[in-house]
């Protein structure tokens, strides 16, 4: 009995000690991908396999980095652009999630806006940009705006369907209680779909900055977009990677922490 | 003296853009208080149907419900549901789900919640309020939804095949507390199912349902010895098999009247 224990234990250790080598080995290349990716654009515009005006290389975008944030006004430009990423982001989901609260509530008008919503959300959001700066200004609001707009209508339409598809014996118990319309929402419908609203929050992080970023090519002083729509107009390239890095920096980090809510929120399903 | 639970006249029809499907066909049977009945049929029979309209859930298209003497139009707070599965809210603790019936209905008092986890302990569950559903087994929470339907005190329970879902030991067990629990508990309780020996020991009288449309066509007496008995104990005794077989050939003979 003793000995199968033993078996079993030393078995147990090999099996854990395979799945670590195996995590260190997949750890293992995509450390190489990144180390190697840096390297060899360093070397090719060293060696000018590239065109160091048009590409850059990783030791000039560094040395930017630095100067800028020194000169403080790197901090700036991200902050600004985060900050309306961050709200655009939340008001399209917010408003996304309301709008699909009203579809729910009130079947004749979802039926009547099925067509619209259909064409609204085909139709490519950018394309209101001029629309939007004309109307709120050239300034903080119609950046943030374009934000929004470009994900509430595919949040409005993912989150109704989870609505809808929320198993109808769930609000079938709460009926037999002679719930209200507003109770089997707040019971049911809501909880069951947080799931789907929170995953539609993970596609507007990435929409959002879509948003944001055109938003800033257009109208903006300041900002990441306009980082690199200056360094274009100047011809100054390294600018442009530069803040490209750091949207794909602070992207990534938003995308993590709004995957860290998810494990949070839905620990219990 | 009226009876406790009178259906009159049920008639009930669904309608698509094509076809009008009569799932009953002007059912009318009555249920005395305390009594635990079943309707048992082959699928398509409407027994569902009538469980729905009974518990207001689908308005018929003719015919009236009446319990107590008063005709019943809405959800009625002394009519309980079970579902086929438990339907326990997965992201709410047991506790919770229990007292959900009760947060609904306004009536969420200290003293029915403490009679709500009473019987979640009575029937077994006790340690398991902060549990959520996915940590128990099937058996488990099929009864915690037993607590939640009765937490809130309804005088007659409708319930909707409420074992088909579970292996067949678990079931059998949950029979017997089901059974059980009705019975301390003095509650009406009318059970829809298609397992012929499931009606023979749980229930007192057997309302035997044909297809399409739904009509009903017999209703049979359980015999005393058995109504005495616990549907485990029914289930051994030589009466239950000599029913069964009965009943088999009845609803053998209506499938093959068609």
């Amino acid at each position: 009995m003793k000995q199968q224990n033993n078996r079993i234990d030393v078995l147990h250790r090999r099996y854990v000690a395979s799945l670590r080598k195996e995590k260190r080995y997949v750890r293992f290349y995509q450390l190489l991908i990144f180390v190697a990716f840096f390297a060899l654009w360093e070397a090719a515009s060293h060696y000018r396999w590239v065109d160091p005006l048009l590409f850059s290389s990783p030791s000039a975008i560094w040395a930017l980095f630095i100067k800028k944030l020194a000169d403080g006004s790197l901090l700036v430009h991200s902050s600004v652009t985060l900050f309306e990423t961050v709200l655009g982001f939340v008001l399209g989901t917010l408003l996304g999630t309301c709008l699909a609260t009203l579809l729910w509530w009130f079947p004749r008008f979802s039926k009547i806006a099925d067509p619209y919503l259909v064409i609204l959300n085909a139709m490519p959001k950018v394309a209101l940009g001029p629309i939007l700066i004309v109307a709120l200004g050239p300034s903080f609001s119609s950046i943030i705006a374009m934000g929004t707009v470009i994900s509430v209508i595919i949040t409005t339409i993912v989150v109704y369907t989870s609505f809808r598809e929320v198993d109808p014996n769930y609000l079938k118990v709460l009926q037999t209680f002679g719930a209200s319309r507003f109770q089997c929402f707040k019971e049911a419908v809501l909880p069951a779909s947080f799931p789907t609203i929170i995953s539609t929050l993970k596609v507007n992080v990435g929409l959002s900055w879509v948003g944001v970023i055109v938003g800033e090519f257009l109208v903006s002083k300041q900002g990441l977009g306009y980082m690199i729509i200056y360094g274009f107009q100047v011809f100054q390239f390294t600018l442009v990677l530069l803040s490209l890095l750091i949207i794909a920096f602070l992207a990534t980090v938003m995308y993590q922490i709004v995957a860290f809510i998810e494990k949070k929120l839905i620990k219990n399903r | 003296m009226m009876s406790f639970l009178v259906v009159h006249r049920i008639s009930h029809t669904y309608f698509t853009e094509k076809t009008a499907i009569t799932a009953l066909d002007n059912v009318s049977l009555s249920i005395e208080k305390g009594e635990f009945v079943s309707f048992l049929g082959p699928s398509g029979c409407g027994k569902t149907t009538l469980l729905s309209i009974i518990a207001s859930l689908i308005q018929p298209t003719e015919g009236t419900v009446m319990l107590e003497g008063e005709k019943i139009h809405s959800i009625h707070p002394s009519v309980g549901y079970m579902l086929q599965q438990d339907y326990l809210f997965p992201w709410k603790t047991i506790q919770e789900n229990l007292f959900l019936g009760l947060k609904i209905m306004g009536i969420d008092t200290a003293e029915r919640r403490k009679n709500a986890l009473s019987l979640l302990e009575r029937i077994g569950l006790q340690g398991t309020e902060h549990y959520y559903p996915q940590q128990l087994s099937g058996g488990m929470r099929q009864r915690a939804a037993l607590v939640r339907t009765l937490a809130t005190d309804p005088k007659i329970l409708l319930l909707d095949e409420p074992f088909s879902a579970l292996d067949y030991q678990t079931k059998l067990k949950l029979e017997e507390l089901v059974w059980q629990t009705l019975k301390d508990y003095g509650k009406t309780a009318l059970l829809v199912t298609h397992d012929i020996g499931e009606a023979i020991a749980m229930s007192d009288r057997i309302f035997l349902f044909s297809a399409k449309p739904g009509r009903l066509v017999r209703t049979f007496l359980v015999p005393g010895e058995l109504r005495q008995l616990s549907p485990l104990d029914a289930r051994k005794h030589p009466l239950f098999s000599e029913l069964f077989q009965f009943l088999w050939k009845e609803l053998d003979s209506l499938e093959t009247a068609k």
